[in-house]
């Protein structure tokens, strides 16, 4: 009947039952008190002898009845409640309601409700079921859901967030791999130019132009010939000889149009100054396999269902 | 019966002590016990008072008002853990002090917004929200990026919590405050503070 351990003292059990039953049989007291005495209609009632504006005078007349009536009528609710309710300390109430059970109630009733639908999907190849329009919107809702907020409300991202549409991979597009990016996340470690050695403002330069080179864009031939050798010195390690990237480590592909941070002289230069930390945090705990699958078919079907 | 409700209708001085009284008992009811009950006053496992960064963080989070557009209480409903995590429970907010509820979501929660996003994300949401967010009402906190942390000023805060309020540091911690926030903006606090925030309980629905 009463919860054990929940004050460090059972004193402060006491301290709340009995000024709170306290409190309503003081209630009830009062007013049995000030409704005891009912007028009589053969005798003039007193008044207050206060007259106010010539002839405005206040009786002395106990509380109406049905007035009475509903204060019993609340302070009868109160005990009730109390008996049924956890209220009174630590007693847990006959109907044994607790805030966490109700909880635990919404959410078995949800897990009826939907759970065999993500365990079907569960099932599926990724794949396949990027054709089925319902689990592809299912997906598209969970990403409104928790996505958006980085990827965009349009899965286009932004300037250090991937855009999910272009089928240009960091880390890769497989099925497999999009849903190991979503649950355990990923953590980009491009090392800075000190970290590479790399010495001075000139030799970034010849790096970035050389970079822009493999791309076509507008670069310093001389430059790009010198920074050519740097690249394939220290760069090749994870970006490649030939600058095509490495999926295994997220070292993006320097060769297409497709720019996490963008390719303009400036932006290149601060990347290769200051190395990049781009993080895809960890999702897997948080929202469990099945909705990982969902949302790596959604994100599948954005570069798939053309 | 006119003498009773007479006597404190017309006498000003016995009404105030008697409304007094009757409202004091229902304060002290509902609010003394709360300090001595196990679920308030013990932290959940795992949780540590803030270190100096974090600490130094949440000051500007309260300098800020963050609290007045973000709470930190997610409520046993589907539709909030779904959303936010697990439920917020008590031990969680025993080293803040005050707590940071807050009333109001003009923004989302932010009870387990720990490790949601990565540190860039926070740096460029706090600097421009409309850069990663477009939709996005909340002001550019940009200047959090110019103002260095006072490290003295940490090590006295922490030395407050430990005396007055007994939050377990070590004198190892408080030493090394000053230390540990060399260098640092608000804005590294801030973010420090927000990669915290929520992580003492595991990140399930």
């Amino acid at each position: 009947m009463f919860e054990s351990g929940v004050f460090t003292s059972q004193f402060w059990n006491w301290f709340i039952i009995i000024p709170t039953i306290g409190g309503i049989l003081g209630c009830f007291a009062l007013i049995f008190w000030l409704g005891r005495d009912r007028p009589d209609p053969d005798k003039k009632v007193e008044t207050m002898g206060h007259v106010w504006d010539g002839d405005l005078a206040e009786y002395n007349n106990p509380l109406p009845r049905w007035w009475l009536n509903l204060f019993f009528i609340t302070l009868f609710t109160a005990i009730i409640y109390l008996i049924l309710y956890p209220g009174l300390g630590s007693y847990t109430g006959l109907l044994g309601w607790s805030e966490v059970k109700q909880y635990q109630q919404e959410m078995d009733a949800a897990e009826t409700r939907y759970g065999p639908i993500y365990a079907k999907y569960s099932q599926e190849p990724i794949a396949a079921l990027a054709k089925n329009p319902e689990a592809v919107q299912l997906g598209h809702r969970l990403y409104m859901t928790y996505c958006t907020i980085c990827h965009g409300s349009d899965a286009k991202g932004m300037k250090g967030f991937p855009n999910l549409h272009d089928d240009d991979w960091l880390w890769g597009g497989k099925p497999e791999r999009i849903e190991e990016t979503i649950k355990n996340g990923r953590q980009a470690n491009m090392p800075s130019a000190k970290q590479n050695g790399l010495q001075g403002e000139e030799e970034i330069n010849n790096v970035m132009n050389y970079v822009r080179s493999l791309s076509g864009l507008k670069h310093d031939q001389a430059a790009a010939a010198k920074g050519e050798k740097t690249f394939k010195r220290v760069c090749f390690a994870c970006h490649g000889m030939t600058g095509t990237g490495n999926k295994m480590l997220g070292a993006p592909n320097l060769t297409d149009k497709t720019w996490l941070y963008g390719g303009s002289p400036r932006i290149l230069k601060e990347t290769i100054t200051n190395g990049r930390q781009g993080k895809m945090p960890a999702h897997g705990e948080f929202l469990g396999d099945a909705k990982v699958h969902l949302l790596a078919t959604y994100i599948y079907s954005l570069s798939h269902n053309k | 019966m006119a003498t009773g409700h007479e006597k404190v209708e017309t006498n000003i001085g016995l009404m105030i002590i008697l409304i007094t009284l009757v409202v004091s008992i229902g304060g002290l009811v509902q609010i003394v016990p709360l300090f001595f009950m196990h679920s308030t006053t013990q932290p959940v496992e795992g949780l540590k008072p803030y270190p100096a960064l974090q600490l130094a963080g949440r000051d500007v989070y309260v300098r800020e008002g963050c609290y007045l557009c973000h709470s930190q209480m997610i409520r046993p409903f589907r539709a909030e853990t779904e959303r936010y995590g697990h439920y917020s429970v008590a031990g969680e907010y025993v080293y803040d002090r005050p707590f940071q509820w807050g009333s109001k979501r003009t923004g989302p929660d932010l009870q387990r917004v720990g490790g949601r996003y990565s540190d860039a994300w926070h740096y460029a949401h706090l600097m421009n929200p409309r850069d990663v967010v477009p939709e996005s009402v909340m002001p550019g906190y940009p200047f959090l990026a110019d103002n260095k942390i006072d490290g003295k000023e940490v090590q006295h805060k922490m030395q407050v919590l430990k005396d007055w309020f007994g939050h377990p540091y070590t004198d190892e911690e408080i030493a090394n405050a000053a230390k540990a926030v060399e260098g640092k903006t608000e804005m590294d606090a801030v973010i420090a503070y927000l990669q915290h925030l929520g992580t003492a309980l595991k990140n399930v629905r």
